[in-house]
Protein backbone atom coordinates (compact mmCIF):
# COMPACT_ATOMS: atom_id res chain seq x y z
CA UNK A 1 0.00 0.00 0.00
CA UNK A 2 0.80 3.50 -0.85
CA UNK A 3 2.08 5.34 2.45
CA UNK A 4 -0.29 8.37 2.48
CA UNK A 5 2.79 10.72 3.75
CA UNK A 6 5.83 9.83 2.35
CA UNK A 7 8.84 12.43 3.17
CA UNK A 8 12.17 11.64 1.74
CA UNK A 9 15.56 13.87 2.64
CA UNK A 10 13.27 16.18 3.50
CA UNK A 11 15.14 19.66 5.70
CA UNK A 12 13.76 22.82 6.53
CA UNK A 13 16.12 25.55 7.13
CA UNK A 14 15.11 28.89 8.89
CA UNK A 15 17.97 31.53 9.27
CA UNK A 16 19.90 29.87 12.19
CA UNK A 17 17.74 26.94 12.70
CA UNK A 18 17.54 23.28 11.36
CA UNK A 19 14.05 22.81 12.16
CA UNK A 20 13.50 19.70 9.81
CA UNK A 21 17.17 17.78 9.47
CA UNK A 22 16.97 14.81 6.49
CA UNK A 23 14.05 13.53 7.64
CA UNK A 24 12.78 10.73 5.40
CA UNK A 25 9.66 8.68 7.05
CA UNK A 26 6.46 6.84 5.43
CA UNK A 27 2.99 7.59 7.55
CA UNK A 28 0.88 4.20 6.73
CA UNK A 29 -2.19 4.47 5.58
CA UNK A 30 -5.11 3.81 7.87
CA UNK A 31 -2.94 4.04 10.84
CA UNK A 32 -2.84 6.38 13.85
CA UNK A 33 0.41 7.25 14.18
CA UNK A 34 1.83 9.69 16.94
CA UNK A 35 4.40 12.18 16.55
CA UNK A 36 6.13 12.77 19.28
CA UNK A 37 8.84 15.25 20.72
CA UNK A 38 9.77 17.97 22.74
CA UNK A 39 8.37 21.28 22.26
CA UNK A 40 10.65 22.37 19.45
CA UNK A 41 12.08 19.29 18.58
CA UNK A 42 10.27 19.72 14.42
CA UNK A 43 6.75 18.15 15.07
CA UNK A 44 4.96 21.20 13.93
CA UNK A 45 7.13 22.13 10.91
CA UNK A 46 6.72 18.71 10.17
CA UNK A 47 2.86 19.09 9.71
CA UNK A 48 3.40 22.82 8.05
CA UNK A 49 5.45 21.10 5.70
CA UNK A 50 3.08 17.91 4.45
CA UNK A 51 0.23 20.68 4.41
CA UNK A 52 2.17 23.05 1.92
CA UNK A 53 1.78 25.69 4.55
CA UNK A 54 5.50 26.03 4.47
CA UNK A 55 8.06 24.68 2.30
CA UNK A 56 11.30 22.23 2.44
CA UNK A 57 14.19 23.72 2.20
CA UNK A 58 15.15 20.09 0.29
CA UNK A 59 14.31 16.81 0.05
CA UNK A 60 10.89 15.84 -1.17
CA UNK A 61 7.30 15.25 0.44
CA UNK A 62 4.42 13.06 -1.02
CA UNK A 63 1.25 13.41 0.14
CA UNK A 64 -1.18 10.61 -1.39
CA UNK A 65 1.97 9.85 -3.82
CA UNK A 66 1.81 13.86 -4.68
CA UNK A 67 3.24 16.57 -4.16
CA UNK A 68 0.80 19.00 -1.71
CA UNK A 69 2.42 22.22 -2.81
CA UNK A 70 -0.43 24.24 -4.33
CA UNK A 71 -2.83 20.93 -4.96
CA UNK A 72 -6.38 21.60 -3.96
CA UNK A 73 -7.09 17.95 -4.60
CA UNK A 74 -4.41 16.64 -2.50
CA UNK A 75 -5.35 19.76 -0.31
CA UNK A 76 -8.87 18.88 0.44
CA UNK A 77 -8.55 15.25 1.26
CA UNK A 78 -6.55 16.43 4.70
CA UNK A 79 -7.47 18.94 7.46
CA UNK A 80 -5.03 20.08 9.67
CA UNK A 81 -5.73 21.22 13.79
CA UNK A 82 -3.29 23.21 14.40
CA UNK A 83 -2.43 24.24 18.13
CA UNK A 84 -2.20 28.23 17.39
CA UNK A 85 -5.70 27.79 14.62
CA UNK A 86 -6.75 31.48 14.23
CA UNK A 87 -10.37 31.82 13.11
CA UNK A 88 -12.00 35.05 11.62
CA UNK A 89 -14.46 37.05 13.26
CA UNK A 90 -17.25 34.87 13.76
CA UNK A 91 -19.48 32.81 14.97
CA UNK A 92 -19.00 29.27 16.19
CA UNK A 93 -21.60 28.16 13.79
CA UNK A 94 -20.36 29.80 11.10
CA UNK A 95 -17.00 27.97 11.60
CA UNK A 96 -18.85 24.41 11.84
CA UNK A 97 -20.94 25.80 8.06
CA UNK A 98 -17.81 27.17 6.04
CA UNK A 99 -15.89 23.80 7.15
CA UNK A 100 -18.77 21.87 5.90
CA UNK A 101 -18.38 23.80 2.30
CA UNK A 102 -14.67 22.94 2.11
CA UNK A 103 -14.37 19.35 3.29
CA UNK A 104 -15.84 16.80 1.08
CA UNK A 105 -16.43 14.16 3.76
CA UNK A 106 -17.93 16.72 5.94
CA UNK A 107 -20.52 14.88 8.56
CA UNK A 108 -22.79 17.38 10.01
CA UNK A 109 -24.69 15.45 12.39
CA UNK A 110 -21.29 13.99 13.83
CA UNK A 111 -20.45 17.74 14.10
CA UNK A 112 -23.27 18.52 15.57
CA UNK A 113 -23.30 15.72 18.07
CA UNK A 114 -19.40 16.84 19.49
CA UNK A 115 -20.78 20.52 19.17
CA UNK A 116 -23.05 19.47 22.05
CA UNK A 117 -20.24 17.07 23.98
CA UNK A 118 -18.05 19.57 24.17
CA UNK A 119 -20.61 22.03 25.49
CA UNK A 120 -19.93 24.44 22.70
CA UNK A 121 -22.61 27.20 21.97
CA UNK A 122 -23.28 27.71 18.49
CA UNK A 123 -23.84 31.43 18.49
CA UNK A 124 -21.10 32.31 20.53
CA UNK A 125 -18.25 34.50 18.90
CA UNK A 126 -15.21 32.86 18.30
CA UNK A 127 -13.32 35.10 19.67
CA UNK A 128 -15.36 35.36 23.28
CA UNK A 129 -14.21 31.50 23.76
CA UNK A 130 -12.39 30.30 26.37
CA UNK A 131 -8.38 28.93 25.38
CA UNK A 132 -10.07 25.46 26.17
CA UNK A 133 -13.55 26.10 23.94
CA UNK A 134 -11.32 27.24 21.15
CA UNK A 135 -9.24 23.82 21.37
CA UNK A 136 -12.57 21.90 21.05
CA UNK A 137 -13.94 23.59 18.28
CA UNK A 138 -10.73 22.95 16.22
CA UNK A 139 -11.10 19.48 17.38
CA UNK A 140 -14.83 19.73 15.71
CA UNK A 141 -13.77 20.30 12.82
CA UNK A 142 -10.57 18.23 12.51
CA UNK A 143 -12.96 15.36 13.21
CA UNK A 144 -16.19 16.37 11.35
CA UNK A 145 -14.09 16.73 8.31
CA UNK A 146 -13.46 12.73 8.45
CA UNK A 147 -10.54 13.57 6.18
CA UNK A 148 -8.69 10.87 4.61
CA UNK A 149 -5.26 12.61 6.01
CA UNK A 150 -5.96 13.78 9.72
CA UNK A 151 -3.38 16.05 11.27
CA UNK A 152 -3.93 17.07 14.66
CA UNK A 153 -1.01 19.31 16.49
CA UNK A 154 -1.08 19.58 20.17
CA UNK A 155 -4.54 19.59 19.23
CA UNK A 156 -5.75 20.45 22.83
CA UNK A 157 -4.25 23.47 24.53
CA UNK A 158 -6.37 24.84 27.42
CA UNK A 159 -8.69 21.41 27.94
CA UNK A 160 -9.27 19.71 31.24
CA UNK A 161 -8.59 15.76 31.39
CA UNK A 162 -12.13 15.72 31.52
CA UNK A 163 -12.35 17.13 28.01
CA UNK A 164 -9.36 15.63 26.75
CA UNK A 165 -10.47 11.87 27.20
CA UNK A 166 -13.75 12.79 25.75
CA UNK A 167 -11.96 13.74 22.70
CA UNK A 168 -9.83 10.20 22.71
CA UNK A 169 -12.70 8.41 23.09
CA UNK A 170 -14.57 10.15 20.23
CA UNK A 171 -11.37 10.02 18.08
CA UNK A 172 -10.79 5.81 18.72
CA UNK A 173 -14.90 5.63 18.10
CA UNK A 174 -14.94 7.56 15.03
CA UNK A 175 -11.48 6.11 13.38
CA UNK A 176 -12.93 2.77 14.47
CA UNK A 177 -16.52 3.17 12.07
CA UNK A 178 -14.28 5.38 9.48
CA UNK A 179 -11.26 4.23 9.28
CA UNK A 180 -8.67 6.88 7.82
CA UNK A 181 -4.77 8.13 8.41
CA UNK A 182 -3.99 10.15 11.75
CA UNK A 183 -1.34 11.83 12.47
CA UNK A 184 -1.32 13.19 16.06
CA UNK A 185 1.60 15.27 17.56
CA UNK A 186 1.71 15.97 21.95
CA UNK A 187 3.78 15.55 24.39
CA UNK A 188 1.34 13.95 26.37
CA UNK A 189 2.38 10.82 25.40
CA UNK A 190 1.40 8.88 28.54
CA UNK A 191 -1.99 9.69 27.64
CA UNK A 192 -2.45 8.79 23.99
CA UNK A 193 0.34 6.16 23.90
CA UNK A 194 -2.35 2.97 23.94
CA UNK A 195 -4.10 4.61 20.97
CA UNK A 196 -1.00 4.59 18.56
CA UNK A 197 -0.55 2.23 16.14
CA UNK A 198 2.85 3.64 14.61
CA UNK A 199 5.10 5.95 16.45
CA UNK A 200 7.68 8.12 15.37
CA UNK A 201 9.79 9.94 17.56
CA UNK A 202 12.04 13.69 16.36
CA UNK A 203 14.20 15.57 18.14
CA UNK A 204 16.41 18.67 16.92
CA UNK A 205 14.51 17.74 13.59
CA UNK A 206 16.01 14.05 13.34
CA UNK A 207 13.92 11.01 13.42
CA UNK A 208 14.82 9.40 16.56
CA UNK A 209 12.75 6.59 16.49
CA UNK A 210 10.25 5.03 13.59
CA UNK A 211 8.69 2.01 15.25
CA UNK A 212 5.02 -0.05 15.57
CA UNK A 213 3.80 1.55 19.12
CA UNK A 214 4.14 -2.90 19.61
CA UNK A 215 7.48 -2.94 19.33
CA UNK A 216 8.28 0.21 21.04
CA UNK A 217 6.49 -1.10 24.57
CA UNK A 218 8.80 -2.78 26.57
CA UNK A 219 11.87 -2.06 24.13
CA UNK A 220 13.77 -0.17 26.91
CA UNK A 221 13.55 -1.20 30.37
CA UNK A 222 15.38 0.15 33.92
CA UNK A 223 17.15 -2.88 35.84
CA UNK A 224 17.76 -1.56 39.61
CA UNK A 225 19.25 -3.62 42.49
CA UNK A 226 22.71 -4.66 44.33
CA UNK A 227 25.20 -2.96 41.46
CA UNK A 228 27.41 -5.85 40.95
CA UNK A 229 23.90 -8.22 40.22
CA UNK A 230 22.97 -5.38 37.69
CA UNK A 231 26.39 -4.98 36.26
CA UNK A 232 26.23 -8.64 35.82
CA UNK A 233 23.40 -8.05 34.37
CA UNK A 234 23.24 -5.50 32.04
CA UNK A 235 26.61 -6.96 30.75
CA UNK A 236 26.77 -6.66 26.24
CA UNK A 237 23.67 -4.36 26.45
CA UNK A 238 23.01 -1.24 25.16
CA UNK A 239 23.33 1.00 28.58
CA UNK A 240 21.19 4.34 28.33
CA UNK A 241 21.27 5.45 32.00
CA UNK A 242 23.33 4.67 35.40
CA UNK A 243 22.07 5.97 37.85
CA UNK A 244 23.71 4.65 41.55
CA UNK A 245 23.46 5.26 45.67
CA UNK A 246 25.42 3.41 47.84
CA UNK A 247 25.51 -0.40 46.53
CA UNK A 248 22.76 0.12 44.65
CA UNK A 249 22.42 0.96 40.90
CA UNK A 250 19.54 1.25 38.13
CA UNK A 251 20.31 1.02 34.77
CA UNK A 252 18.64 1.71 32.23
CA UNK A 253 18.81 -0.47 28.97
CA UNK A 254 17.76 -1.41 25.56
CA UNK A 255 15.33 -4.41 25.42
CA UNK A 256 13.25 -6.41 23.92
CA UNK A 257 13.92 -8.34 27.52
CA UNK A 258 12.39 -12.09 26.99
CA UNK A 259 10.69 -14.39 29.34
CA UNK A 260 14.22 -15.89 30.31
CA UNK A 261 16.04 -12.16 31.35
CA UNK A 262 12.79 -11.74 33.61
CA UNK A 263 12.97 -15.27 35.35
CA UNK A 264 17.29 -14.53 35.38
CA UNK A 265 16.20 -10.90 36.85
CA UNK A 266 13.87 -12.75 39.22
CA UNK A 267 17.22 -15.11 40.42
CA UNK A 268 19.80 -12.18 41.11
CA UNK A 269 16.55 -10.29 42.62
CA UNK A 270 16.57 -7.07 40.45
CA UNK A 271 14.08 -5.06 40.09
CA UNK A 272 13.08 -4.87 36.22
CA UNK A 273 10.57 -2.11 35.47
CA UNK A 274 9.80 -1.58 31.37
CA UNK A 275 10.24 2.21 30.75
CA UNK A 276 6.56 4.04 29.10
CA UNK A 277 6.85 5.89 26.07
CA UNK A 278 6.75 8.67 27.91
CA UNK A 279 9.73 7.53 29.82
CA UNK A 280 11.57 6.19 26.54
CA UNK A 281 10.79 9.77 24.79
CA UNK A 282 12.91 11.57 27.85
CA UNK A 283 15.88 9.07 27.83
CA UNK A 284 15.39 9.70 23.69
CA UNK A 285 16.36 13.28 23.74
CA UNK A 286 18.36 13.33 26.96
CA UNK A 287 21.90 14.78 26.06
CA UNK A 288 23.24 13.35 30.25
CA UNK A 289 22.48 9.86 28.74
CA UNK A 290 24.76 7.57 27.47
CA UNK A 291 22.68 6.92 24.53
CA UNK A 292 24.45 9.19 21.68
CA UNK A 293 27.84 8.00 22.86
CA UNK A 294 27.22 4.12 22.10
CA UNK A 295 24.67 5.05 19.73
CA UNK B 1 -5.32 -2.83 34.06
CA UNK B 2 -2.99 -2.33 31.28
CA UNK B 3 0.67 -2.70 32.05
CA UNK B 4 2.94 -1.74 30.48
CA UNK B 5 5.83 -3.44 29.15
CA UNK B 6 3.59 -6.78 28.28
CA UNK B 7 2.59 -5.51 24.63
CA UNK B 8 -0.82 -4.75 24.61
CA UNK B 9 -2.26 -6.95 21.97
CA UNK B 10 -0.46 -10.17 24.11
CA UNK B 11 -2.93 -8.19 27.47
CA UNK B 12 -6.15 -8.15 25.24
CA UNK B 13 -5.75 -12.16 24.44
CA UNK B 14 -4.43 -12.78 27.83
CA UNK B 15 -7.82 -11.41 29.57
CA UNK B 16 -9.90 -12.95 26.93
CA UNK B 17 -8.66 -16.21 27.36
CA UNK B 18 -8.73 -15.75 31.26
CA UNK B 19 -12.51 -15.07 30.56
CA UNK B 20 -12.76 -18.21 28.74
CA UNK B 21 -10.77 -19.91 31.51
CA UNK B 22 -13.09 -19.14 34.55
CA UNK B 23 -16.08 -19.59 32.67
CA UNK B 24 -16.95 -16.03 32.48
CA UNK B 25 -16.88 -16.68 28.33
CA UNK B 26 -18.50 -20.28 27.47
CA UNK B 27 -18.51 -21.82 24.08
CA UNK B 28 -20.37 -20.50 21.42
CA UNK B 29 -20.61 -17.02 23.45
CA UNK B 30 -19.72 -14.10 21.16
CA UNK B 31 -16.46 -12.23 22.15
CA UNK B 32 -16.95 -8.61 21.88
CA UNK B 33 -15.66 -7.18 18.74
CA UNK B 34 -12.38 -5.51 17.85
CA UNK B 35 -13.96 -2.04 18.30
CA UNK B 36 -15.85 -2.32 21.04
CA UNK B 37 -12.79 -4.17 23.16
CA UNK B 38 -10.75 -0.74 21.40
CA UNK B 39 -13.46 1.76 22.91
CA UNK B 40 -13.81 0.08 26.20
CA UNK B 41 -9.79 -0.38 26.61
CA UNK B 42 -9.06 2.82 25.23
CA UNK B 43 -6.70 1.25 22.71
CA UNK B 44 -6.31 1.22 18.71
CA UNK B 45 -8.51 -1.08 17.01
CA UNK B 46 -5.79 -2.64 15.00
CA UNK B 47 -4.22 -3.74 18.87
CA UNK B 48 -7.61 -5.37 19.63
CA UNK B 49 -7.57 -6.84 16.09
CA UNK B 50 -3.94 -8.24 16.76
CA UNK B 51 -4.97 -9.68 20.04
CA UNK B 52 -8.09 -11.27 19.17
CA UNK B 53 -5.95 -12.82 16.18
CA UNK B 54 -3.86 -14.69 18.07
CA UNK B 55 -6.71 -16.30 19.85
CA UNK B 56 -7.75 -17.38 16.51
CA UNK B 57 -4.91 -18.99 15.67
CA UNK B 58 -4.46 -20.70 18.95
CA UNK B 59 -8.04 -22.49 18.08
CA UNK B 60 -9.72 -20.60 20.93
CA UNK B 61 -11.96 -18.20 18.86
CA UNK B 62 -13.53 -18.57 15.60
CA UNK B 63 -14.37 -16.20 13.44
CA UNK B 64 -18.43 -16.51 11.74
CA UNK B 65 -18.35 -14.63 8.70
CA UNK B 66 -21.07 -11.65 9.29
CA UNK B 67 -21.62 -12.85 13.02
CA UNK B 68 -18.50 -12.26 14.91
CA UNK B 69 -16.21 -13.65 17.21
CA UNK B 70 -16.90 -16.83 19.20
CA UNK B 71 -15.70 -19.15 21.41
CA UNK B 72 -14.74 -22.18 19.78
CA UNK B 73 -15.89 -25.73 20.65
CA UNK B 74 -13.42 -27.46 23.26
CA UNK B 75 -11.33 -24.06 23.76
CA UNK B 76 -11.69 -24.10 27.55
CA UNK B 77 -10.00 -27.63 27.69
CA UNK B 78 -7.29 -26.80 25.66
CA UNK B 79 -6.55 -23.73 27.74
CA UNK B 80 -6.99 -25.52 31.02
CA UNK B 81 -4.39 -28.54 29.40
CA UNK B 82 -1.91 -25.78 28.13
CA UNK B 83 -2.19 -23.89 31.50
CA UNK B 84 -1.43 -27.16 33.91
CA UNK B 85 1.69 -27.21 31.68
CA UNK B 86 2.53 -24.38 32.37
CA UNK B 87 1.69 -24.26 36.32
CA UNK B 88 5.13 -25.53 37.45
CA UNK B 89 7.10 -23.20 35.17
CA UNK B 90 5.04 -20.32 36.04
CA UNK B 91 4.23 -20.93 40.28
CA UNK B 92 5.67 -23.40 41.46
CA UNK B 93 9.52 -22.82 40.07
CA UNK B 94 9.51 -18.61 41.22
CA UNK B 95 8.38 -20.20 44.41
CA UNK B 96 10.62 -22.89 45.19
CA UNK B 97 13.63 -20.30 44.74
CA UNK B 98 12.00 -17.90 46.82
CA UNK B 99 11.55 -21.41 49.75
CA UNK B 100 15.58 -21.89 49.04
CA UNK B 101 16.25 -18.30 49.85
CA UNK B 102 14.29 -18.28 53.33
CA UNK B 103 15.75 -21.86 53.80
CA UNK B 104 12.39 -23.61 53.81
CA UNK B 105 13.03 -26.70 53.49
CA UNK B 106 10.42 -29.12 51.44
CA UNK B 107 8.37 -30.31 54.11
CA UNK B 108 7.99 -27.48 55.50
CA UNK B 109 6.66 -26.49 52.03
CA UNK B 110 4.17 -28.98 52.24
CA UNK B 111 3.08 -28.58 55.44
CA UNK B 112 2.06 -24.48 54.61
CA UNK B 113 0.83 -25.37 51.39
CA UNK B 114 -1.83 -27.71 53.49
CA UNK B 115 -2.50 -24.88 55.69
CA UNK B 116 -3.41 -22.84 52.81
CA UNK B 117 -5.89 -25.14 51.48
CA UNK B 118 -8.57 -22.68 53.55
CA UNK B 119 -7.65 -20.12 50.24
CA UNK B 120 -9.36 -23.13 47.41
CA UNK B 121 -11.75 -24.96 50.35
CA UNK B 122 -10.38 -27.66 49.26
CA UNK B 123 -9.44 -30.78 51.50
CA UNK B 124 -5.65 -31.11 53.16
CA UNK B 125 -5.90 -34.59 52.05
CA UNK B 126 -5.07 -35.24 48.81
Amino acid sequence: MTPTISAVGLTRRYREQTALDDVTVDIESGTITGLLGRNGAGKSTFMRVVTAQEFATSGTVRVFGEDPVENDAVLRRMVFVREDQVFPDFKVRHAIRAASWFYPNWDAEFAETLLADFDLPRNRAIKKLSRGMRSALSIVIGMGARAELTLLDEPYAGLDAVARQLFYDRLLADYAAHPRTVLLSTHLIDEVADLLEHVVMIDRGRIMLDAPADEVRGSAATISGPAIAVEDFVAGRRVWHRRSIGSRTSVTVAGPLDAADKARAGALHLKLEPLSLQQLMVHTSDDTTEARATA
Amino acid sequence: MLDEGTPLFVQIAEQLADDVADGTLVEGDRVPSTNELAAFYRINPATAAKGINTLIDEGLLEKRRGLGMFVAMGARERLLADRRKQFAEQYLDPMLIEAKRLGIDTDTLVSLIRGSSHITGGGTTP
